[in-house]
């Protein structure tokens, strides 16, 4: 086994361990010796090319396959150099001030993440899309929206020279998007941060990190790791990990945190989706111009849904429509006039929702659909709908509709549908991208895993830095309010990096 | 045919859930294969050793209310036996046959000539493509 040693190692080059690195970065110059760990691989540009099961393969843990416990839900997530930021949208919301309020952590006010939040907007290039590059599947929707005087709000997005392929979820072929993998890791790596590809950590114990390098598997995409493949020991002063809602948690409790920290891998929640589909009796732009454009949130409180416009592929379009047969290749076939929506459930966290690990110290997810998550979903499907019907589609696909095809004709019937509505776990495909909590920021460890700061309770150099540092859902694309808490947390190791170092 | 699952039985299955695979030529189904295969390559043994057990299942369940294999129904009863699975009561069976149902819509739709058929074209040149 080979030992290596750093002063500061990094878990996970995402949304936190990409602005961990860039924030920390100034010590290098200053002799501090930084590493970023990242299990996944680092793509060339050239390798982008939007095929969708290359792509996956290459881009999301587990292909973009990952299960629930018991299989219902899909879980999405990156796996890359970049983490998920390589293969979300770009769509950059500010955290709400109610559910940072509803958070109730301690230490950590709202004023506070917007103001790092709006940091990272400026660094990221966050906008607007114009309105000439808002293909017909996004206004469509507005359209619709407008028409029902519903609120409907434009995503700003972090692109610089779109040039519309809507492959964003395939990683952007043409390198628009600004995430970690375009902003922070390049500018961390200017300033000396050492990225290692390939490299999963296996267990941390006292201030040492157990890894193993993995070769470039025959074939595959990416560069080989900078490592020699093999089994290292990393020696490190400070550990922050951001290896997201899943993964952190699940390396805390294979390194046996668990018994000292009580609420390790709790308060999971995943705002769980399907897509909704209408088809139109002619053909919209649909799979070219950025796919989300605009959103709908008003009835977060009151029905527990938010909508998104959203835009697929064909294997994942036709994994997201329920049943088979005929009138499943039915809508297929209409692929060319097709709109899309994302329903997004505001799931609250739930006892029973947790991160665990198998024997073999694998994630494990547990997750059953609660009858409030359940409801907001049915809502937001007959919301769809209306919304669709609105913007003149002809019929509509509703997955938990007991006959799923729903023609304009029956549009007046969309409350009977509802209340005949079957949501069955297994049945109806749901998936999740938003995976949140599990290392719980608060004030104790019989309320959380870390401090308002990602400091793991009595570690004094162990730091969390991801997506589950949230205490509870954020009903709302994540990626900004990880930054700023990201943001804060390198904020506390250069206070602590004296002591520390 | 990816990982010995029975042709017949795989492909009679595939053709109820996409009936437009019936009309798919000798190379559409080899390539839907490759596709199966390299989706199942990593998945662990056990999971690949549930696929075969599922597939019999499905072959073999008919027997009660047709006195037939799957594979001798004719494209209507089939489609009656797949619904049943993807409602039954049991959950562990409805999560069985929507693994299955995704393994074969990956098969067919992530082909080239699928995305062809259907209309979709992306391009990373986007709107450039486009117009």
């Amino acid at each position: 086994m080979k030992k290596l040693a750093y002063d500061i190692v990094i878990v996970g080059s995402g949304a936190g361990g990409g602005t961990i690195a860039q924030e920390l970065s100034p010590l290098c110059r200053q002799g501090a010796r930084i590493a970023v760990l990242e299990k996944g691989p680092r793509l060339r540009d050239e390798e982008f090319t939007g095929r969708e099961l290359e792509m996956s393969a290459a881009l999301y843990e587990d292909g973009g396959g990952f299960l629930t416990a018991d299989g219902t839900m899909t879980l999405a997530f990156g796996s890359a150099y970049g983490g998920s930021t390589a293969v979300y949208t770009g769509t950059s919301m500010l955290p709400p001030e109610r559910i940072i309020r509803h958070w109730n952590v301690p230490g950590l006010t709202h004023a506070d993440l917007e103001c790092r939040a709006r940091k990272f907007m400026a660094e990221n290039n966050v906008h607007l899309v114009e309105d000439e590059f808002i293909n017909e599947n996004n206004k469509l929707f507005l359209e619709g929206c407008r028409r029902l005087d519903y609120d409907v709000q434009q995503f700003p997005v972090n692109i610089k020279g779109c040039r519309g392929s809507s492959l964003c979820n395939l990683g952007c072929p043409n390198q628009a998007k600004q995430g970690t993998d375009r902003v922070q890791l390049p500018r961390a790596e200017q300033n000396g941060v050492e990225v290692v590809t390939r490299c999963q950590v296996l267990r941390i114990a006292d201030r040492t990190l157990a890894v193993r390098v993995a070769a470039k598997p025959p074939g595959a995409k990416g560069d080989p790791s900078p490592w020699e493949p093999g089994d290292y020991q990393i020696e490190a002063k400070i550990v922050v990990l951001c290896a997201g809602a899943v993964s952190t948690p699940a390396l805390l409790l294979r390194s046996g945190m668990g018994e000292t920290l009580p609420r390790l891998g709790h308060g999971f929640t995943a705002h769980p989706a399907f897509i909704m589909v209408a088809e139109h009796d002619r053909p919209i732009t649909n799979f070219v111009g950025h796919p989300k454009s605009y959103y709908l949130d008003q009835f977060a409180q009151s029905d527990r849904f938010v909508l998104e416009t959203c835009m697929y592929f064909p294997f994942v379009t036709a994994k997201s429509l329920a049943g088979f047969g005929a009138p499943h290749s039915a809508f297929m076939r209409a692929f060319p006039r097709l709109q899309m929506i994302l329903v997004l459930g505001c799931d609250e966290v739930d006892p029973d929702n947790r991160i665990a690990i198998d024997g073999g110290g694998r994630p494990v997810v547990d997750y059953r659909f609660t009858p409030e998550t359940i409801r907001g979903l049915i809502r937001g499907a007959i919301a769809s709908a209306k919304i669709f019907f609105a913007a003149g589609a002809m019929r509509v696909h509703m997955p938990v509709a007991k006959n799923t095809t729903i023609e304009a004709r029956d549009a007046g019937d969309l409350e009977q549908i509802a209340a005949g509505a079957e949501f069955k776990p297994g049945k109806t495909p749901v998936s999740a991208a938003h995976l949140q909590g599990g290392c719980a920021m608060g004030s104790a460890p019989s309320d959380s895993v870390t401090d308002c700061y990602g400091h793991v309770h009595g570690i004094p150099w162990l730091y969390v830095a991801d997506a589950s540092l949230f205490p509870n859902s954020l009903e709302i694309n994540p990626y900004l309010t990880i930054m700023a808490l990201a943001d804060r947390v390198a904020q506390r190791i250069k206070e602590d990096v004296r002591t520390l170092l | 045919m990816p990982l010995d699952l029975d042709p017949e039985i795989f492909r009679a299955i595939v053709s109820t859930i996409v009936p437009e695979a019936s009309a798919m030529d000798e190379k559409g189904w080899r390539d839907l294969d490759r596709v199966v295969e390299a989706l199942l390559r990593d998945r662990p043994e056990s999971l690949k050793r549930q696929l075969r057990m599922f597939l019999r299942f499905i072959q073999w369940l008919p027997l009660v209310r047709y006195c037939r294999p799957f594979t001798s129904l004719n494209f209507a009863a089939r489609t009656r036996v797949l619904a049943h699975l993807q409602n039954d009561p049991i959950q562990k069976v409805r999560v069985g046959f929507w693994g299955l149902r995704t393994i074969v819509l990956a098969g067919y739709y992530a082909r080239e000539e699928a995305a062809q058929a259907i209309g979709y074209a992306a391009s990373p040149r986007g709107w450039e493509a486009a117009r």
